[in-house]
């Protein structure tokens, strides 16, 4: 594990501390609106250890809110959590072999995590990167919640911070490289296409998935050009 | 909300984490389904950024969110350091909304 440390930079030491920072703040506004929603101040809290999807938890608090059924939160939260499946086919190797890494490593598996992972050319700063995502991101969001389930509404709208605007271009800029593949590219403005206009008839989570259909382009054999 | 919600919920996220990385070693995967797999994380990713920066609520989410991202976007592409990104991201959204955009 200590070679982990020794292997992150101080670039991505930085990168990851501003993912955190918004990751505690956005918490704390989830645990504000669980306690505001009339839940006990550790329901938050055990949810965000348990279960550690920002998405989701927002989901479930928002569907039990609104008195929807136990079963409508269930599948909700369980079709929104189904793209770490295919996070994990892609990010599995950084988790490490030891079954405890795996464990553990699979459950700090969030769309940050994999996001700063991918970035990284080199397997080892992968690794660095994905564990050092992972556990800040745990850390901080799970002190975020349990601040904002405490101190409640104390604090103020995340959105007039422009917060909700932090997460999609962090994501942005951690995948912008892999992008410069062209078959690649053509998948994902395809699948984001497809996720788009699929979003309004269909229950979040699933749009993303069907975004997976922009693979189709990786179907017909290309001639490599030498590299 | 009944604990048992949350404890199925947590379980079912939990196996869909841990699926990947237990299939990835029981099968020798071939460069090929390698390379359109971790395209797959970069689509589920990019579907990720484009949903959650254009629409909340499964409606438009107005414009001062998508802009923000935007501006965002093209800092990174300029090669920008990703906390300046994700300031100038949300700063943009947050001033277009102080000056009462949505």
């Amino acid at each position: 594990m200590r070679s982990i440390w020794r292997t992150l930079d101080s670039v991505l030491l930085r990168d990851v501390t501003a993912v955190a920072l918004g990751a505690a703040v956005n918490g704390a506004s989830f645990g504000a609106i669980s306690v505001a929603s009339g839940l006990p101040w550790w329901m938050p809290v055990v949810m965000s250890v348990l279960i550690f999807a920002g998405g989701a938890q927002f989901m479930i608090v928002g569907i039990m809110a609104a008195g929807g059924s136990p079963v409508a939160a269930i599948v909700g939260g369980l079709v929104l959590n189904a793209r770490h499946l295919p996070f994990g086919l892609a990010v599995g190797d950084v988790l490490g072999k030891s079954w405890i890494s795996r464990v553990v490593g699979s459950h700090l598996m969030i769309d940050e995590s994999v996001a700063f992972a991918m970035n990284q050319s080199d397997p080892r700063k992968a690794k660095a990167a994905y564990w050092a995502c992972g556990v800040s991101l745990f850390v901080s969001w799970n002190v975020g919640v349990t601040a904002g389930a405490l101190v409640g509404q104390a604090i103020g709208d995340p959105m007039a911070f422009g917060l909700d605007a932090a997460f999609p271009a962090a994501l942005l800029a951690l995948t912008l490289p892999a992008l410069k593949d062209r078959k690649t590219r053509q998948a994902a403005i395809g699948g984001a296409a497809i996720a788009l206009v699929a979003t309004p008839y269909l229950p979040p989570g699933l749009p993303v998935l069907l975004a997976l259909a922009g693979l189709v382009v990786f179907r017909t054999k290309e001639v490599q050009p030498c590299p | 909300m009944p604990m048992s919600v949350l404890l199925v919920i947590a379980a079912g996220t939990f196996a869909f984490r841990f699926a990947g990385p237990l299939l990835r070693d029981r099968i020798t995967l071939p460069d090929r389904v390698k390379e359109v797999m971790s395209a797959a994380a970069t689509v589920l990713l990019v579907a990720l950024v484009a949903t959650a920066a254009l629409t909340s609520n499964r409606h438009f989410a107005g414009w001062a969110l998508p802009i923000g991202v935007a501006v965002g976007g093209l800092a990174a592409w300029r090669k920008a350091p990703f906390i300046v990104v994700v300031v100038i991201a949300a700063a943009t959204t947050a001033g277009l909304r102080l000056f009462g955009v949505n």
